[in-house]
């Protein structure tokens, strides 16, 4: 299984707007925080340890 | 006493003295629209079709100068095409499909709009406003020539109004002082400042954001740039926050720099301000003469209510959005084409007064939508928090090497019909193996014939849309004359229509509004069904 690299989100737009919608009013700090529950629920819905070393590792490149 | 707050691009209407003016009593005209811009004047075009006398006031005598909306919408161009005004359009309009996006120093990836195949009209042209009304006015007089009742009164400012129950007194000034006139109906298409709004004390509330944006129309001394249109997240070169360059005709440029909001309004229209913005952006040593500038903030609001008894509003005065995918004008003119018809069946008593509540439902909910969409492209060209900020500019980042992110960058989305799902109007969707495009409150989509398009072939009356169905070939509908349109998939060998009218279905008869929306479909013709759904349509039960 392969990390997926072509768009696969359904209602790109919704999406991305609930997504900053959900940091509304949050310190920093607080949104940090929302971040990494939020990869931490998203990483444990893929599961499988080989697609999240190759998003991690797409993500180190972009830093 | 009556100046004029604008210099025009063209003086099309000058100031005639009406035997209105010279009338004992105030005279009564059955629909008045106030303010002649492109929602106005489409209106008149849509009501003087019907056999509708209409009346359009406006305070100047023409169309007002500068680009201002310079993105017109595929749907757009097909209310245009049934008034009749439509091929100048494209033909002195633009088309692009390439756009490019860039990223401080550099291009993060280019896309190819690939417009779907099949459709009369393009998915959008680039147009300055001034032409895109000129072409509509020009169509008026044709019209008036052969004895279309519009009529346009330049130099007519409406300056009080007293609403009846049953139609409006209005207080007109001219150059040659004040006269009263009265109508059965008014409609707003005073823009988004709308006197009429303010003169009725409604409201008008939304969200402002803050942020302001230079327009610089510039003609380009040698044009040897491509037609694309360019947008740039924090250019490195320094001129605003975002830039877009778009082309137009004429060889003019348009570009658009995002500003802030604590800006010196003064200072930066200044002419050697704008250079240095515009010489940061393209280079310098390029030569170009700036034809027009202005600086604009937006907010998205709409009013609560589109109609107030018997005073519409349409376009700009009942809902403003931001620029980001030409939602304005092109909002405005689904505004006219869902008003249009439903005023002219009430005029003519063959439908019930309260059909334009549906105006009113169907409207705001595609306000709404048009809101929602502009907001979001604005919250993601200028985000509102840091982290916000931090996720746009990793939208960026990712984009720049792969696909996957690229549907989340949001630079404008290109305005598309409303689709009125749950519509006050619609009727039984009985063909369910028929594509989702289609269904009941969809607009119809265009497809080639072998002598034309379909959309051609739906005008503006009821239409009852048959393709490889039987159907009588008109049937009377309480004064309503149902016309049958018969097609066939073999009228099409591109298979368009089929794909987008049958999909899984054999057969399909749908029933099509004035405005070529869906009201209702099956897969045969059933009278009592028919008969039902085009009552429904008109707001009878």
């Amino acid at each position: 299984m392969d990390l997926i690299l072509t768009p696969n989100i359904t209602d790109p737009d919704g999406f991305y707007a609930r997504l900053i919608a959900a940091h509304d009013g949050l310190s920093d700090e607080e949104s940090a925080a929302l971040n990494a529950r939020l990869i931490l629920v998203l990483a444990n819905q893929i599961g499988n340890a080989a697609v999240l070393e190759q998003a991690l590792a797409l993500a180190q490149v972009g830093k | 006493m009556l100046n004029d707050r604008y210099s025009l691009a063209f003086k099309l209407y000058p100031y005639e003295r009406s035997s209105d003016q010279d009338a004992a009593q105030p005279v009564r005209h059955p629909v008045v629209i106030v303010g002649g811009g492109p929602i106005g004047i489409a209106t008149a075009l849509d009501l003087g079709q019907q056999g509708i006398p209409v009346l359009v006031l406006d305070d100047h005598e023409g169309i007002g100068m500068g680009s201002r909306a310079i993105c017109f919408a595929k749907r757009t161009l097909e209310i245009a095409d049934r008034y009749g005004c439509g091929r100048p359009m494209v033909e002195k309009g633009v088309v692009w499909n390439l756009g490019k996006v860039f990223h401080e120093d550099r291009q993060i990836y280019d896309f190819n709009l690939l417009p779907e195949a099949g459709h009369k009209y393009p998915a959008f042209i680039n147009l300055q406003q001034p032409y895109f009304e000129r072409f509509m006015v020009e169509r008026v007089r044709e019209l008036q020539a052969t004895g279309t009742p519009i009529e346009i009164r330049g130099k007519n400012r409406l300056d009080a109004i007293e609403v009846r129950d049953d139609h409006v007194v209005l207080d007109i000034m001219t150059p040659e002082g004040p006269y009263r006139i009265e109508a059965d109906w008014l409609i707003g298409c005073d823009g988004a400042s709308s006197p009429l709004r303010g003169m009725m004390g409604l409201d008008f509330e939304g969200r402002v954001f803050q942020d302001s944006f230079l327009i610089a129309d510039i003609r380009m001394h040698n044009d040897d740039f491509p037609t694309e249109r360019w947008f740039w997240f924090e250019p490195t070169h320094g001129a605003g926050a975002s830039t877009l360059l778009h082309k137009q005709p004429d060889d003019v440029w348009r570009v658009d720099f995002q500003i802030g909001w604590n800006v010196d309004r003064k200072e930066e229209m200044k002419e050697e301000n704008i250079r240095r913005r515009l010489d940061a952006f393209l280079g310098e040593g390029l030569g170009y003469d700036i034809v027009w500038s202005s600086i604009y903030t937006f907010q998205c609001r709409r009013m609560k209510r589109f109609r107030h008894g018997r005073v519409l509003f349409a376009g700009d005065s009942a809902h403003q959005v931001s620029p980001f995918g030409a939602r304005g004008a092109n909002s405005g003119m689904q505004d006219v084409d869902n008003l249009g018809w439903k005023l002219g069946l009430v005029l003519k008593e063959q439908a019930p007064e309260s059909l334009m509540d549906s105006y009113d439902t169907e409207r705001c909910f595609a306000a709404d939508e048009n809101i929602l969409n502009s907001s979001r492209s604005t919250d993601f060209i200028t985000p509102k928090s840091k982290i916000s900020h931090t996720f746009r500019n990793a939208v960026l980042q990712l984009a720049e090497k792969h696909a996957f992110a690229r549907p989340l960058v949001n630079s404008g989305r290109l305005s598309l019909p409303c689709v009125y799902d749950n519509g006050p109007l619609n009727g039984e969707d009985a063909l369910p193996e028929a594509p989702a495009r289609t269904r009941p409150g969809a607009p119809c989509p265009d497809a080639p014939l072998a002598d034309g398009f379909v959309l051609d072939r739906l005008g503006g009356d009821f239409v009852l849309l048959t393709i490889d169905a039987d159907a009588p070939e008109q049937l009377d509908v309480g004064g309503i004359a149902l016309r049958r349109v018969k097609l066939s998939v073999n009228d099409d060998a591109t298979g368009a229509l089929a794909e987008r009218y049958l999909g899984g279905a054999t057969s399909a008869v749908l029933l099509i509004r004035p405005d070529q929306h869906v009201a209702a479909r099956w897969a045969a013709f059933d009278e009592s069904a028919v008969r039902r759904a085009v009552g429904h349509a008109c707001g009878k039960e």
